[in-house]
């Protein structure tokens, strides 16, 4: 009788695991990484060594993973309230991205665009940039909650506007920043051997969770993404809630556009976080938010950026054919999603609990 | 209910209104209209010349192109220009059929695809429209035309694996970064290389696309660092992508440059790049010359005078700039 106690233990253990959010980008992590420690173990290599100004560094593809994908996990961050509480995404993060990092280069550079000396400290440059951003979050944020526009149609605005305008910020040119200190945001802070991207997206992370847990927040915006009418009838204001979580999200984009520029201290507006718009809509559904709104968990979105870039390093690695390259990844993308759609787990919570209950026959028999 | 109906006018035109600002179109229509006015007023002695261009935010390189190209077509100069900017091809099509109805003299295009100009270049014929390609070639009867100056990427893929040929390395193994794949630059830049390392057996450590994203190339170069592969050139198809390669090489203390561990290659000749190499970090930059108003003003010349062109494509010249020859004088005239 105990064990038939224990195995329904187990039993409910993981299907309860199936149910919850974060399975699937857990999931999906663990396939890529048991794929990698199969066919090369030394991806999981980390080394320490030194840049080329004699700091310590750590190295390897896993410390790339932490680095490269943190733009996107901050993104998340903010796409996710997004999706759950307009029950659409902003494609207009990588055009937005382009303008507030040129906002950042024009304000360290002034007029000139190859400054020997900085026109302004960074940590100016880096508020503006985020009130600029914040703006355009209420642009869009307006057309959304106030016009009641659908949330892709309004962002096309930006998208397709977003990258002219970061064009006409700098003047059409290129400006170039010299200073060490700038580079510290997206490389390393001398010292200390992991890329300050990682430590940003940390950071960010613990904001968005001290303000979730001690404000209602969360709940709100859950309540006005699972019907609006409703919330409205309780004393929330769908309206505002929307403009919020559009502003966040314009905070998040300053973030990563600052990280961006600062990995090379310039900026090329045309190309740089080109896509990245699909990319963070994509680690918002590998975190099993559904993109309808509602329920959202925010840490199997940031998981779910993570997993990308996870594959990205992968595709890298392993050196996949530049043109097949898109293909590989739309192979897994299309397996992940399915994996992750709520009629396949379902069936797989059942085929679990049909081998719990036949274990539970025999042990009883 | 009225309120709500207004409001949704009031955000579709607000919408359009921002569409139209991001394709570019507001100015070229401002510049179109008033061109209109003035050529009216002006004496009839002034070239009147319709340019269609790609947008000039695309590229480094295409701002480089449309200054030089305003700077040319000026009034002093003896032209009334008029400029229209696109990416797509339809909307270039209808400001080639707009500048035909204002009766230009000579239509420049840069067309954004190969495809779809027959008709519209049939009409600017028999409006009596001279019709002069720059940069980009298009699928068209050479007859529709009077003359094409492009770049010749393969001569510029060839030059650079030449120069990469005359520096005798004991080893060749290169990381080839790509530009956006069945673009012509990465065509051509690619072909070049991939020829040449079958025939001499260079060893390709990787090869793959960064399409022309800085960003993107660092992240490749490094993942090659991470997997603890050798390599000793670094063949980046335009310069963001071999500032992204430098960048990784830097996190991984890798040196580079004139005399170091490994050779960087880059293309398009930015004023920063150019920098680069005057201070011995880069090796070599190939050149994509986007100054092409001086060839076209040669071409105009010489159609005014009636005489004939000895050739309908027009190959510019092209340099490519080692690091260890580049002089300051070379950086400002041709760095873009």
């Amino acid at each position: 009788m105990s064990s038939g106690n224990n195995n329904a233990g187990t039993g409910s253990f993981l299907s309860g695991i199936l149910r919850n959010q974060i399975f699937i980008p857990i999931a999906a992590l663990l396939i890529l990484a048991v794929f990698n420690f199969i066919v090369d173990p030394s991806f999981f290599k980390i080394t320490l060594g030194h840049n080329s100004n004699g700091d310590p560094v750590l190295s390897g593809q896993l410390i790339s993973i932490i680095d490269y994908g943190s733009e996107l996990a901050i993104l998340a961050i903010g796409m996710t309230l997004v999706t759950a509480a307009s029950r659409g995404q902003d494609i207009s993060v990588g055009a937005v991205i382009a303008i507030s990092g040129s906002v950042v280069l024009r304000v360290l550079c002034g007029t000139n665009s190859r400054p020997d000396e900085l026109q302004a400290p960074i940590i100016v440059a880096f508020l503006i940039s985020c009130l600029v951003a914040m703006a355009f979050g209420a642009f869009n944020g307006a057309l959304v909650s106030i016009f009641k526009i659908q949330p892709m149609v309004a962002t096309l605005i930006l998208f397709t506007a977003g990258r002219s305008i970061a064009a006409w910020i700098n003047n059409n040119e290129l400006p170039v920043v010299n200073d060490e200190t700038f580079t510290y945001f997206g490389s390393y802070i001398p010292g200390i051997p992991i890329p300050t991207p990682f430590f940003i997206a940390i950071a960010c992370f613990i904001i968005t969770w001290l303000a979730l847990k001690f404000t209602n927040l969360g709940l709100y915006v859950q309540s006005v993404g699972i019907n609006e009418k409703t919330s409205r009838l309780n004393g929330l204001n769908p309206a505002l809630i929307k403009f919020v979580t559009y502003i966040i999200l314009g905070l998040c984009v300053a973030v990563a556009g600052f990280i961006k520029v600062s990995r090379l201290s310039t900026i090329n507006y045309s190309v740089v976080a080109k896509d990245i718009e699909m990319d963070a809509i994509l680690a918002v559904a590998l975190g099993g938010n559904s993109l309808s709104g509602g329920k959202f968990n925010i840490s199997a979105s940031i998981l779910g950026a993570y997993v990308i870039q996870f594959l990205t390093t992968t595709l890298y690695k392993f050196q996949v054919q530049s043109d097949a390259l898109p293909a590989y990844k739309a192979v897994v993308v299309i397996a992940l999603v399915i994996l992750s759609a709520p009629v396949v787990r379902e069936k797989i919570t059942a085929a679990f609990r049909k081998l719990r209950s036949s274990a539970n026959a025999e042990s009883q028999s | 209910m009225k309120m709500k109906k207004i409001l949704v006018m009031a955000a579709s035109m607000i919408m359009c209104g921002a569409m139209f600002a991001g394709c570019g179109t507001t100015e070229t229509s401002d510049s179109g209209s008033n061109s209109k006015s003035e050529s009216k007023s002006s004496s009839s002695d002034l070239i009147k010349v319709g340019i269609i261009n790609n947008d000039p935010n695309e590229s480094g390189y295409r701002t480089a192109n449309v200054n030089d190209l305003k700077a040319t077509f000026t009034k002093e100069n003896g032209y009334d220009a008029s400029f229209a900017y696109s990416l797509k091809n339809e909307e270039q099509i209808n400001y080639a059929q707009k500048f035909i109805q204002d009766e230009v003299d000579y239509l420049l295009l840069s067309a954004a695809d190969t495809a779809g100009w027959d008709s519209v270049l049939k009409d600017a014929q028999a409006a009596g429209v001279r019709v002069i390609l720059f940069d980009r070639t298009i699928d068209a009867d050479e007859s529709l035309y009077e003359a094409s100056i492009v770049s010749d990427m393969d001569k510029e893929g060839e030059q650079a694996v030449d120069w990469l040929k005359t520096q005798n390395l004991e080893t060749y193994d290169i990381i080839h970064l790509q530009g956006v794949m069945g673009s012509a630059a990465q065509k051509g830049r690619s072909g070049a290389l991939n020829d040449t390392a079958k025939e001499l057996k260079w060893n390709i450590v990787a090869q793959q696309t960064a399409e022309w994203n800085a960003e993107k190339a660092q992240q490749i170069v490094q993942s090659v660092i991470d997997s603890e592969k050798k390599f000793n050139v670094i063949y980046a198809e335009n310069d963001d992508m071999a500032k992204g390669a430098v960048a990784a090489l830097d996190r991984a203390n890798i040196s580079h440059g004139v005399g170091k561990d490994v050779v960087v290659i880059g293309f398009d000749c930015n004023k920063w790049a150019l920098e680069e190499l005057k201070a011995g970090n880069w090796n070599y930059d190939g050149q994509c010359n986007p100054f092409q108003s001086s060839y076209i003003v040669d071409i105009i010349d010489k159609l005014e005078k009636g005489e004939k062109l000895d050739n309908k494509t027009v190959v510019m010249e092209e340099k490519g700039f080692d690091a260890k020859t580049i002089t300051d004088d070379d950086v400002s005239r041709y760095g873009i």
